[in-house]
């Protein structure tokens, strides 16, 4: 990893945890669109995985398998620490987890030494086979007993992120959005422009999805509601798989813009799902609900405004691809002039 | 109770041939991973299904063990074979004693012939995922063979066979097939829709039944242009996912539009239309409009 250049290693992501944890059943599912039954029969991992996956910015997931030992000398662990933006540590739910937790304690402790940027992540895994209530339990012990861990330690005022996940419904993809989204150096100003298109366009929700792995990259200031993200996501589907099936079609015919995609779907109460093409292989997704106005109407300016958002969003890629270049992201950092509050449903808690 | 509104179907076959699994995923949304959970079924379990609004379809799911299967023959036999439209027979194709599966098949038709002769027969040869890709069809055949010369020597000329499996888009073409029978104003929907299509411009226009989203009639261009073969079943499959998606919103959808060009909508209270168009420069609206009109030749 040494040629990993600075400005790469920021949007690594790397996946640890003990053996059997669903590691790389999260890999192969988000990443991969494998089923999540399918991944009953996947083999244990016995060797660090790289992948790359490309969406608004260039990430690299990393996935160590569990029963390495990265404390022993010959193992390159500051090199691969200091590369990495986020480390995810994986927690079976299901099983024993006070082990994970001393690993986990142990591997912050010796992580932030290197790296004191590190954004860490927990995921509390496989939780769809808990009751509602026994899912709160096990976040509150979790995070009670990893606190105490970290003090035995004596490590103070680090910031963890929890989540519970499971890869049979959409909580892996929500925890990814919002790992991926810490990383993206450009998101203030992605919320900005979303929220001004949500005033401007009256809408009551937008999401930028990357179509092949149904993450979402960014979403405008208002609360995230699981089901409306749900749709959200498989309204990209049924919009693929149409569209897919009528391909060579859709190619003939005299399309205005080639490969943009476009689809609209009205619903019995009232509400409009919008989904329009964007650049670099994302999706924006919108809900309306256009009660008294014309829908028609309603749909010309959405379109209006759309367009114009996406020149936006071309013009910041092209900014991002400028410095990226030139390695500096501060500049840029300034100019925003006022960030949209991140709304965070999962806990966090500062230690 | 008007006969010519309610059709009685028989749903018949040996213990563990796939019966009640197929009814689950056609008419009460189950994936084909949710079958599994499905136990035997106990005698016969009815369920009555409003199909196209005005035809209610009864369907009989008759436990195929054979203490029930003795039972149907024998002491409810008036009760079961009485004023059947239709009776549909399921094949498990690995079966290990096919003999007695037939036996069972003629034993049926033999009260079908007395109590309701005038019923249609369909078999389904169901499983066939299990069986090698290059053996299907020859297997099919010399099944089907041997249907035939049963179900003929009991006056039952034309029976349609179908191969079947959970696992593909086969279910939603032999049950479309079976339920199209079952319309009696079918040449009527065919013509108005190769009309439709012609005012409309479209390349293919495929209509649906909106709950169970089987395919009515479907009208496409002999251009020989390579097309899916199974694309139906496929559209049949991806709208019934968005419809389950769009419950989330606590609602069902109205209209779907993709980059202009397909068009998804309801044309009748039990009817939802698909349409591509050959070219997207015709407005939403007038597009909208033109099915709007279309309505009044599909009720």
């Amino acid at each position: 990893m040494d040629n990993n250049t600075v400005d790469a290693s920021k949007a690594t992501i790397l996946l640890m945890g003990l053996r059997r944890g669903g590691k790389s059943s999260i890999c192969k599912v988000v990443f991969h669109n494998m089923q999540p039954l399918d991944t009953l029969y996947l083999e244990s991992t016995t060797s660090p995985t790289q992948e790359h996956f490309s969406t608004l910015i260039d990430l690299a997931v990393m996935e160590l398998p569990g029963q390495l030992n990265y404390f022993e000398p010959n193992y390159e662990s500051e090199q691969l620490f200091k590369s990495v933006g986020a480390l995810v540590y994986v927690i079976d739910s299901q099983d024993e987890y006070l082990n994970a937790l001393t690993n986990l304690a142990m591997i912050i402790e010796y992580a932030k030494n290197v790296n004191p940027y590190l954004n860490i992540e927990v995921l509390i895994h496989k939780v769809d086979g808990l009751t509602e209530d026994f899912k709160m339990d096990i976040q509150r012990d979790i995070m009670q007993r990893i606190g105490d861990e970290l003090l035995d330690l004596g490590i103070e005022g680090i910031q963890l992120s929890f989540y519970l996940t499971s890869i049979f419904d959409h909580s892996i993809y929500e925890a990814f959005s919002r790992i991926v989204q810490k990383l993206i150096p450009e998101l203030p100003f992605l919320e900005n422009m979303l929220d001004n298109l949500v005033q401007h366009s009256k809408l009551e929700k937008c999401f930028l999805l990357d179509i092949n792995s149904k993450i979402y990259v960014s979403t405008d200031s208002s609360p995230v509601d699981i089901q409306t993200y749900e749709v959200c996501a498989e309204f990209v589907d049924v919009t693929i798989d149409l569209q897919d099936l009528y391909k060579g079609k859709l190619q003939n015919s005299n399309n205005k813009d080639g490969t943009d995609m476009k689809s609209v779907s009205v619903l019995n109460n009232g509400v409009v799902i919008y989904l329009k093409q964007m650049i670099r292989g994302l999706a924006l997704v919108t809900l309306m609900r256009p009660d008294d106005t014309d829908i028609e109407a309603r749909l010309t300016v959405m379109d209006y405004n759309v367009d114009i958002f996406k020149r936006g969003l071309e013009k910041i890629w092209e900014k991002s691809k400028l410095i990226s270049n030139s390695q500096d992201n501060d500049d840029n950092k300034d100019n925003c002039e006022h960030v949209a509050p991140m709304t965070n449903g999962n806990a966090s808690a500062t230690y | 109770m008007s006969s010519n509104n309610r059709k009685k179907l028989l749903l018949m076959g040996r213990s563990g041939s796939g019966k009640s699994s197929m009814r689950s995923i056609i008419f009460s949304n189950y994936s084909a991973f949710d079958t599994r959970r499905l136990g035997a079924t106990i005698d016969v379990e009815h369920s009555h299904l409003r199909f196209l609004g005005n035809m209610t379809l009864n369907l009989w799911d008759c436990g195929g063990q054979d203490v029930f299967m003795e039972n149907y023959f024998t002491q409810q036999k008036d009760h079961i074979f009485q004023m059947v439209q239709v009776l549909i027979h399921v094949f498990d194709v690995e079966s290990k004693d096919v003999l007695k599966d037939v036996d069972i098949f003629t034993r049926a038709l033999k009260q079908l012939k007395k109590y309701s002769p005038d019923a249609k027969i369909f078999v389904l040869v169901h499983k066939m995922d299990l069986v090698q890709l290059d053996k299907r069809t020859e297997l099919f055949d010399i099944m089907m063979r041997k249907l035939k010369q049963a179900s003929a020597e009991y006056g039952f000329n034309d029976l349609v066979g179908f191969p079947t499996s959970i696992w593909d888009e086969s279910l939603y073409k032999a049950w479309s097939q079976i339920v199209c029978s079952l319309i009696p104003n079918m040449n009527t929907y065919n013509n108005n829709l190769k009309r439709l299509k012609e005012l409309m411009d479209a390349k293919e226009i495929v209509l649906f039944e909106k709950t169970t989203f089987l395919v009515i009639s479907s009208s496409n261009t002999a251009s020989g242009e390579l097309l899916d073969p199974k694309r139906f079943e496929k559209i049949s499959n991806i709208m019934k996912n968005f419809k389950h998606s769009t419950t989330k919103l606590k609602s069902s959808f109205n209209t779907l539009v993709l980059s202009d060009l397909i068009y998804v909508t309801e044309l009748s209270t039990n009817m939802m239309c698909f349409i591509v168009l050959n070219n997207n420069t015709y407005p939403k609206e007038f597009v909208l409009q033109n099915l709007h009109q279309a309505q009044t030749y599909f009720q």
